[in-house]
């Protein structure tokens, strides 16, 4: 089923849950909406299966207007994060359940229902369970299973509220890889809830970044990565270093120090901006060299591998701004740099966002980090 | 389902390891003085009345206990009292459920003070709302001149005894039920829905086996406290006798009379119904603890 989101809006007391998100989902697509905890991302899947109603906008299930048609007609099968499994009924019981409460003229008889049953709990693993209770199972059991039960009703559309949220981390990655393979051998749209972005890297055919009800980015796991649209985009999808200055002539200036010319058509002199770049996107030169770079202290220093990750802490006016970068460890050992060490950092890759004045910038620190500097219209406020 | 209720009895387990360390036990003297205080307590004040009741009653044989329960009037107030139950039970399992569902699965304004409101009868005197009622359904009342109109008789006879009990032990099953449905929250319900699960087949399958032995454990106290309410009782029932009197009623009535053997009897019977009440509620009790899935 393709779904299509038009203008939702949806306000809880004073808290916006979402701004006027348009989206679409199309066929057979893996889908993640990621984002912090607080940003819709729930709500909007709650949207979508009818468990919650939206303020305003519309929800088009296969270009059918659903905003009015009740939960049991839209055809979504929903996984719950702390799974909702019905304690008093077995496993068995638990997955029949919707094919059970099927209108009497569409439902089929006890052997079919026996014979679907054991064929869904084959495909999650875990016929052998058939007889046992809910609270006997492990919480990755419990998962599958109410996967099974939601797929039992041949659903048009799956979606899943941070399913692998209440697992371990071992248990999580062995499950997500198991949803990806399921979603290719079945080929039913899916949109999937989650705060982490390895997991959504990992699973989606395509990544919903969403930050304070509203949608940030939208792309495959490739491009959210590697072109972030936004600073909160490139701070919530890996490590991100963050330089706030000011467009000075054609030179972007932080401090003293020019970081290279502003290619930037969105800046014009006087403007300020944050540049990001990631860990290893950084350069070191000598703190004696002649060529521009910004001059930093080395706090900490590890070495693993043929790579070297260093804390650096600014120096001057950038003093108490920390930069974590990732470089090999030969460049290292060529400036042979020892914690307390100086030593400029470059950026090879360099994005750059305009932003509001410096002392509205929140403090940023990419090893903790705790708030992204905000750009015009952009809100700040992430949840480490 | 919670921790404490997954772990049969945690607290005896825990007790009798902190009894037998030596690190953790309590100097013998500490030991003695809670033991003596808390079952000389028990004894006095609960056991030795307990006991009154049944010797006063069989002090003078069996003949004239079997006399006592027999007599008509008892016997009526017997009738009474358990017909008053029929009405006042399931009234209030009625009640229990719709707030206790309205109050876990809905949010809407003024929760807080619904919540609060329900334990009003807990913190508001019997006889006060005995004579609430008096002032809307007696003959002077808000109510009064219509229901004479319209021959009507609430005061002083059965629904005026129902609803003065209904009112005093409302929120035995609600209380109960509010607390378990709110701990359960709304997913499993949820879940049902989108499986494609009506209103009622939700209702039916999901939440009320999820709440079935906390509904029987609210309906097992409000039994018990709706055949021994006396105050709110006293004051709309009139005292007819033979016709307006409850259990209670009737042993006030035959105590005031020095009838000290039929008053007493007629105590034992109470005492008896409320014995067995507690033991099902233990049995309801243990059911519960120990987490029963099926």
């Amino acid at each position: 089923m393709s779904i299509r989101i038009s203008s939702i809006h949806k306000q809880f007391g004073t808290f916006t849950a979402l701004d006027s998100v348009t989206l679409d989902f199309p066929r057979g697509e893996l889908v993640a909406l990621l984002g912090p905890s607080g940003c819709g991302k729930t709500t909007l899947l709650r949207i979508i299966a009818g468990l919650e109603t939206a303020d305003s906008g519309e929800v088009f299930l296969d270009g059918r207007e659903a905003s009015n048609s009740s939960v049991r007609e839209r055809q979504v099968g929903f996984v719950f994060q702390h799974y909702a499994l019905f304690r008093h009924m077995t496993v068995f019981e638990n997955v029949a359940f919707g094919l059970r409460m099927k209108p009497r003229a569409e439902r089929p008889s006890d052997s079919d229902i026996r014979r679907r049953v054991h064929e869904l709990l084959d495909l999650v693993q875990l016929d052998w369970l058939a007889e046992r209770y809910p609270a006997q199972l492990s919480g990755g059991q419990r998962q599958r299973i109410a996967l099974a039960r939601a797929l039992a009703v041949e659903p048009q559309v799956l979606l899943l509220d941070e399913p692998f949220g209440a697992l371990d981390a071992k248990v999580r990655k062995e499950l997500r890889r198991w949803l990806r393979r399921l979603h290719d051998d079945l080929h039913i749209s899916s949109i999937f809830v989650t705060h982490d972005q390895e997991e959504a890297l990992e699973v989606a055919d395509r990544i919903v970044v969403m930050n304070h009800g509203k949608v940030e980015q939208q792309g495959t796991p490739e491009e959210v990565y590697s072109h972030p649209a936004s600073p909160f985009v490139y701070h919530f999808l890996g490590s991100v270093n963050f330089f706030h200055g000011r467009v000075e002539g054609n030179a972007l200036q932080v401090g003293d120090t020019d970081l290279g010319p502003n290619d930037s058509e969105e800046l014009n002199a006087g403007d300020h901006f944050v540049a990001c770049s990631r860990p290893h996107e950084l350069e070191l030169v000598p703190a004696d060299s002649a060529s521009a770079g910004l001059l930093v202290k080395v706090s900490r220093l590890f070495r693993f591998g043929a790579l070297a990750r260093l804390e650096l802490d600014g120096q001057g006016e950038q003093a108490g701004q920390i930069y974590e970068a990732e470089v090999p460890l030969t460049s290292v050992d060529a400036l042979a740099l020892q914690e307390g060490s100086l030593v400029r950092i470059r950026a090879g890759a360099l994005r750059v966002f305009p932003a509001a004045a410096p002392d509205e910038v929140l403090a940023t620190n990419p090893v903790a980090p705790v708030s992204v500097a905000p750009g015009p219209g952009l809100a700040s406020a992430v949840n480490a | 389902m919670s921790a404490v209720i997954d772990t049969p009895r945690p607290g005896q387990d825990r007790a009798r390891f902190l009894q037998t360390n030596t690190a953790t036990r309590e100097p013998w003297l500490v030991r003695l003085v809670l033991l003596v205080l808390g079952v000389g307590f028990f004894a006095i004040f609960l056991l030795l009345p307990l006991i009154t009741v049944f010797v006063e009653a069989l002090r003078k044989g069996l003949d004239t206990y079997g006399w006592a329960i027999h007599d008509s009037d008892v016997l009526s107030s017997i009738g009474l009292t358990f017909l008053t139950v029929l009405f006042v039970v399931p009234l209030n399992v009625l009640f229990g459920l719709a707030a206790g569902w309205a109050i876990a699965k809905f949010e809407f304004r003024g929760k807080q003070i619904l919540i609060t409101l329900i334990d009003l009868p807990f913190s508001v005197s019997p006889v006060i709302a005995g004579l609430s009622y008096m002032l809307v359904f007696g003959a002077r009342g808000w109510l009064g001149p219509w229901l004479i109109d319209h021959d009507l008789k609430v005061m002083f006879a059965v629904p005026g005894i129902v609803m003065a009990t209904t009112f005093v032990t409302f929120p035995f099953v609600a209380r109960e039920l509010i607390s378990l449905m709110q701990s359960q929250g709304r997913e499993e319900e949820e879940a049902a829905v989108v499986l494609g699960a009506s209103g009622l087949a939700t209702f039916v399958r999901v939440t009320l086996p999820n709440i079935r032995w906390g509904l029987i454990y609210g309906v097992i106290l409000c039994n018990a406290r709706a055949m021994g309410e006396f105050g709110a009782v006293s004051v709309v029932s009139g005292h007819i006798r033979g016709e307006t009197n409850t259990l209670p009623l009737e042993v006030e009535i035959l105590y005031n009379e020095y009838n000290f053997a039929g008053a007493f009897a007629v105590a034992s019977f109470l005492c008896v119904l409320a014995l067995v009440t507690l033991l099902v509620k233990w049995w309801v009790e243990r059911r519960v603890h120990s987490g029963d899935a099926s």
